[in-house]
């Protein structure tokens, strides 16, 4: 809520290691990455390359094995309402209705109970979630819970939010309005977003800048900043330079994808096997 | 192609309005209709099924109170002896007679107070006790071993236990009722914890929640539904261990009233007692299942 600039999130090689009976395991390896007070930025990346690590790392959940996590040069030592987070899977309280979800973070905080209520009511009004503030959230449709769940996040008034593909169960028309509704929210707010997908189009449509991990042992690959002006309208996906974006994260991140799969489709792999390329070459066969 | 391109929007619009706009009105109308002229039919049709159910339902129990007196009228002997059980209608005739007789009710009185306090007291200590096991993992690799070796021991089994442990008869018989109740209770509020969500505890710490909000927002609304499985069977098998407990050392009580009807050879009474203690479990057992409604209005148990 405060004018001043805050919000400025700084990773300085970040690793995280853990043990099994096989031995160590490196899930990230020297990621380095900011995000600046007001901006937007998103990770993307094959699966299992450990951006959602990060992201958790970023929320308290655990702590790196190596480098330095800061938020406004602050260390991170557990979770906070600082520091909104929103998951890929719906977290609302089943038990409470959608208003007392969104009072939830002010009750934690003190907040008297018509003060949290007053402010529940605002927030709910301008995400237009008026007429749904009593019902209980197994009523509502996905979409709705993360709109809830956005609300709530940012209840508190936090200087980051952290949201670990949040769109990725919904389908994909509510996608598209969520994002959008994303966008808006956060052009209003000016709070500074971490968020991750495995989604390029989204990536590309919500971001100022990208990050592009590589495979396990993830670190950061690339970094692209996405020139597209503001506000983001969803006709701009169709214009040259958001195909050409796309195209070129495309390519970075297939690389990495086929990385974690373990290689290209190898020819040598199939020969024992009888199958009949009839002369073809086997990457036009697959 | 181009033409298409163009045409297209133009179709969307002048579709949307005239599609939208009197579909609404129509169900509005109709629903509302339907609501003020058929409002019995429509109950009728929708709880169609409960219904069913009730009206089979009793019409078994009658089938049963008939068979019953059937066999009793005729003295019915095949290896299973009917000629000293009771009929139904000289059950009823005792019935009549014992709630003239306040004694009958202090009996009633008595179990029922037993019941509340060994059941109150097993509920009060169990839910706390498996809230915290759950959470945390010291407490349950200490308590859990002693819960194993102590739970298949019968509440039956404890009655000379009690007896010696207690100074009065009383407090045995509310404390076997307690045992009973306990255990059931301590595993499924474990059970419950065991399966809350653990996306809902990290977000709630992520909104700034403490230890002792966790439990109070948390993880106890998230068990409720196997906390409430656990006071069901609890409420259950602490009738069970009341009957023994007074029947061996009672002085009052239902189970006592049961037990004396046999030695006194009124045979009646040993029938009315029987059907007491199961109109009582059965009671007990829906007051349960009203308190988890209300305390669980979101119903995601149904």
């Amino acid at each position: 809520m405060a004018g001043t600039a805050r919000g400025l999130i700084e990773v300085q090689d970040f690793c995280l290691r853990y043990e099994t009976m096989e031995g160590t395991v490196e899930a990230v390896a020297n990621a380095s990455l900011t995000v600046r007070p007001g901006e937007f930025v998103s990770i993307v990346g094959p699966s299992g390359c450990g951006k959602s690590t990060l992201l958790n790392a970023l929320a308290g959940f655990l702590t790196p094995s190596g480098g330095t996590v800061t938020v406004d040069g602050e260390g991170i030592a557990g979770p906070s309402a600082d520091r909104g987070m929103i998951f890929q899977q719906y977290s609302l309280f089943p038990w409470k209705t959608v208003r007392q979800n969104v009072e939830f973070g002010l009750k934690m905080s003190g907040v008297s109970r018509s003060e949290r209520e007053r402010r529940a009511r605002t927030l709910l009004g301008l995400a237009g979630l008026t007429p749904f503030e009593d019902h209980y959230p197994d009523r509502l449709s996905g979409g709705m819970k993360q709109r809830v769940g956005i609300v709530r996040a940012l209840a508190t008034g936090p200087r980051i939010l952290l949201l670990d593909e949040p769109f990725g169960a919904l389908d994909a028309q509510t996608r598209l309005i969520m994002q959008q509704i994303l966008t808006n929210m956060w052009q209003r707010l000016k709070i500074s977003v971490l968020f991750v997908t495995h989604d390029i189009d989204e990536a590309i449509f919500l971001s100022d800048r990208i990050y592009v991990m590589t495979a396990r042992p993830g670190s950061i690959k690339a970094e692209i900043v996405v020139p597209l002006p503001r506000p983001r309208e969803p006709a701009m996906t169709l214009s040259s330079e958001f195909l050409g974006l796309r195209r070129g994260l495309m390519s970075l991140i297939r690389e990495e994808s086929l990385r974690a799969m373990g290689g290209e489709v190898s020819l040598d792999a199939l020969k024992g096997l009888a199958i009949n390329l009839e002369g073809q070459d086997l990457a036009t066969v697959l | 192609m181009e033409a298409a391109l163009r045409t297209l929007p133009e179709t969307v619009t002048r579709l949307a309005p005239t599609a939208k706009a009197p579909a609404v009105a129509d169900t509005n109308a109709a629903s509302s209709g339907v609501v003020r002229t058929h409002r019995l039919a429509r109950w009728l049709r929708l709880h169609r099924g409960q219904l069913r159910g009730a009206a089979l339902g009793l019409v078994a129990l009658a089938v049963f109170v008939a068979v019953w007196q059937v066999l009793t009228e005729s003295r019915a002997t095949f290896y299973v002896r009917f000629t000293n059980v009771p009929s139904p209608a000289d059950v009823l005739a005792r019935a009549i007679l014992a709630f003239h007789n306040p004694v009958f009710g202090d009996h009633i009185w008595m179990s029922c107070r037993r019941i509340l306090y060994g059941f109150t007291l097993a509920s009060a200590i169990a839910i706390p006790l498996g809230l915290l096991m759950g959470r945390f993992r010291i407490l349950r690799e200490i308590v859990f071993p002693i819960c194993e070796v102590t739970r298949p021991i019968p509440a039956i089994a404890w009655v000379p236990m009690a007896i010696m442990l207690w100074p009065t008869n009383e407090e045995s018989i509310v404390f076997i009722t307690f045992l009973g109740s306990f255990f059931p209770i301590l595993i499924n509020t474990l059970q419950g914890m065991a399966t809350v969500d653990p996306v809902l505890v990290r977000a709630a710490r992520c909104l700034g929640a403490g230890e002792a909000s966790l439990f109070r927002e948390v993880y106890l609304p998230a068990s409720l539904p196997q906390i409430f499985t656990g006071l069901t069977v609890g409420m259950g098998v602490a009738w069970v261990s009341l009957i023994a407990a007074e029947m061996i050392s009672g002085q009052f009580g239902i189970g006592y009233f049961t037990w004396e009807a046999y030695s006194l050879v009124q045979y009646s009474d040993i029938a009315l007692g029987m059907i007491t203690i199961g109109v009582l479990g059965l009671a007990s057992s829906l007051a349960i299942r009203l308190l988890g409604r209300i305390a669980m209005p979101w119903g995601t148990a149904r």
